[in-house]
């Protein structure tokens, strides 16, 4: 068990080297730095001064070296754009775009599992149709599309929340959450909602459509034929079964929100790191793009190596030294 | 008899209600099971013996309903019961064992935590009290250091040991009758053995009635007290096991029997029925067998026998009256 989580971890390690030696790829192949910093003035001097600042009168292995070094202090380098460090531009960002993807995914949980266990064990019936109904189109309308519906509605009609940003924060060392003020909270609804659309629709397909496998099962059959209720049948014995694709399904989710979150972030001009991507490739901002790129990947290898440690604690057949079988052993 | 059965069973049909009509799987079947009696149910995958066993727990599948007669066990009448009461009876008086011990039980919860389960639903035991009686069933089905074992998972079992799992969850809240469907077909020959004799054990110290469904002559006579062979949705044939073996009455319990090899008989070869059941939506005239029977005559191809007294036993033939005995 130990080993097996101890190898999970060493796995991710060498994601993340690999992930690095790309981030590091984009500076050696993005032109040169240099010149896109300072401007056509400025002297020999002045270049070689910042050259060596940057690291780049070294050799290839060493910069890689370095770059990795300065990675795990989590200094990723100053930005070319206006010369702040990379790093507390991201630690600003960050907070913000966690916690949209957090409480929507909590959202969608919460919401969609339910959701999706009703419409199995109701299969048929008028309101599982609906829902079924439903979820088709929350999958397939765009959360751009939603977000825009959203604040038409609700900012300019109704009048009842703010269209834009992130509302009153507070601080927690170099951490801020809008979760404690009323203005903040208002503000995380419509951006939440209109990222959880498509995840509540989506993780109710997932849960429906393996419920109904699951509940085919002779395991699901044997557990009726004891006269368990339908209680613990439904969710003891048929959604525990249900789970690990959900864990799976959760877990990329969350990753790719985080990533991909910029959509949404620049409809409801929500600070997080997604603008600031999207800036940072405007500008050509090379320190900052590897730095995202770090951190995301840092964040889905995170999330991988949760969820396959999840795995190891739902399913016990898993947890039998060597076996790396996929969670579908039915 | 019928006043003490523990499950009697009078003139049941069962449907299945489709796009293209009703069909009648189960047509009218009679039968009876005493305590501590084992009743064998014996016919070809299709014959309708599982669907008997499901309509008695009812969980029949996919709109199949009992459109006619009536189940009783133990003097209640259980085939109109609410889901409700239904789900009181399921384990506490019927018990019941599946086919396949490798996909009966959840691979996800202990051994331990599906029978303590079981039991708390129907008995009001503490959790330590159910962990003990655990302990004891798994000891009584065979499974040795119990103790150990009650913390382990299903895939940490053999096949065999599961199925002895499976006969412990059945037996845990000591249920009056046990419906087995195929309990052994799953199962290693040599392991077959030692189940059917766990099974037989059981059933005579707990006084458990028990309806043995299988395909399998040579587990029915070993196991079972009477037996009642089934073709096309009805009893063809029912009595006590060494009787029907030793002088079948029905050509088609004779065709079962012939088709068992022997090991201390050398014969040229093995009796083989031809053709196969009719489908549901085109049961033929008369007797259902009449069109595979060598020796149906035109009373066969108009009229369906009734089940007629034969000896000891009962069989449904126009031919019972010695003609065809000698032969097959």
């Amino acid at each position: 068990m130990i080993s097996m989580v101890l190898r999970r971890i060493g796995n991710a390690v060498a994601v993340m080297v690999a992930v690095a030696f790309v981030a590091f790829m984009i500076f050696q192949f993005l032109g040169d730095p240099v010149q896109l910093m300072l401007n056509e003035q400025a002297s020999q001097a002045e270049r070689d001064a910042l050259r060596i600042r940057l690291g780049l009168d070294q050799n290839f292995v060493m910069q890689f070296m370095l770059f990795i070094t300065r990675a795990l202090h989590g200094d990723f380098g100053i930005s070319y754009r206006n010369q702040q460090d990379v790093m507390s531009l991201i630690a600003e960002r960050f907070p913000a775009t966690l916690e949209l993807v957090l409480v929507s995914t909590i959202i969608a949980l919460s919401i969609g599992i339910p959701l999706g266990v009703y419409a199995a064990i109701r299969k048929g019936s008028p309101i599982a149709r609906l829902l079924t109904m439903f979820s088709m189109i929350g999958v397939s309308i765009p959360s751009f599309v939603i977000g825009i519906l959203l604040i038409l509605i609700f900012a300019v009609q109704l009048n009842w929340l703010p269209a834009f940003g992130r509302g009153d924060v507070v601080h927690f060392g170099s951490w801020t959450t809008g979760l404690l003020t009323p203005s903040g909270r208002s503000a995380l609804v419509m951006p939440a909602l209109s990222l959880a659309l498509f995840q509540i629709s989506f993780i109710m397909r997932l849960v429906t459509a393996e419920m109904l496998e699951v509940l085919r099962t002779d395991y699901v059959k044997f557990a009726r034929a004891r006269g368990l209720p339908n209680r613990l049948v439904h969710f003891r014995h048929a959604l525990r079964n249900c789970l690990m694709p959900v864990v799976t399904m959760t877990g990329m989710m969350i990753g790719d929100l985080i990533a991909f979150a910029l959509v949404t972030e620049t409809v409801f001009q929500w600070p997080g790191m997604g603008q600031l991507f999207v800036q940072a490739v405007m500008f050509i901002d090379m320190p900052v793009m590897a730095a995202y790129l770090m951190i995301v990947s840092a964040m889905f290898v995170t999330i991988n190596t949760i969820v396959d440690l999840i795995y190891l604690w739902v399913d016990p057949r898993l947890r039998q030294a060597g076996a790396a079988r996929g969670y579908h052993a039915h | 008899m019928a006043a003490e059965a523990v499950l009697d069973i009078r003139n049941l049909v069962v449907e299945f209600p489709t796009r293209r009509g009703v069909l009648t799987a189960i047509r009218g079947i009679d039968l009876t099971i005493g305590r501590g009696e084992i009743l064998g149910v014996v016919g070809e995958s299709g014959a309708g013996k599982s669907l008997t066993g499901a309509a008695v727990i009812g969980l029949l599948e996919s709109g199949g309903r009992i459109a006619e007669g009536e189940i009783h066990v133990c003097g209640r009448r259980i085939d109109q019961l609410p889901l409700r009461e239904m789900q009181k009876l399921r384990g506490r008086t019927i018990g019941a064992i599946f086919q396949d011990p490798l996909t009966s039980l959840n691979p996800l919860l202990t051994v331990g935590d599906q029978l303590i389960e079981t039991m708390r639903v129907h008995m009001p035991l503490s959790r330590a009290g159910a962990m003990a009686r655990a302990v004891r069933l798994l000891q009584e089905v065979g499974i040795p250091s119990p103790e150990l074992r009650i913390a382990q998972y299903p895939h940490q079992f053999s096949g065999g040991m599961r199925q002895r799992v499976v006969i412990a969850l059945a037996l845990c809240a000591e249920p009056e009758l046990v419906i087995a469907d195929e309990p052994t077909t799953a199962l290693d020959v040599s392991i077959q053995a030692q189940i059917t004799a766990l099974l037989k054990r059981v059933c005579r110290d707990r006084g458990t009635a028990m309806m043995l469904i299988t395909h399998d002559m040579g587990v029915i006579a070993e196991t079972a007290d009477r037996v009642a062979v089934m073709y096309a949705g009805r009893i063809v044939e029912i009595g006590p096991v060494a009787s029907i073996i030793r002088a079948p009455r029905h050509p088609y319990t004779k065709g079962l029997i012939g088709s068992i090899p022997s090991l201390t008989q050398r014969s040229e070869r093995l009796v083989q029925i031809d053709g196969s059941m009719p489908r549901l939506n085109a049961m033929p005239e008369g007797c259902a067998f009449h069109p595979r029977c060598r020796f149906a005559m035109a009373q066969c191809r108009r009229e369906r026998p009734p089940l007629m007294p034969a000896g000891t036993s009962e069989a449904a033939c126009w031919h019972l009256n010695g003609e065809v005995s000698h032969v097959a």
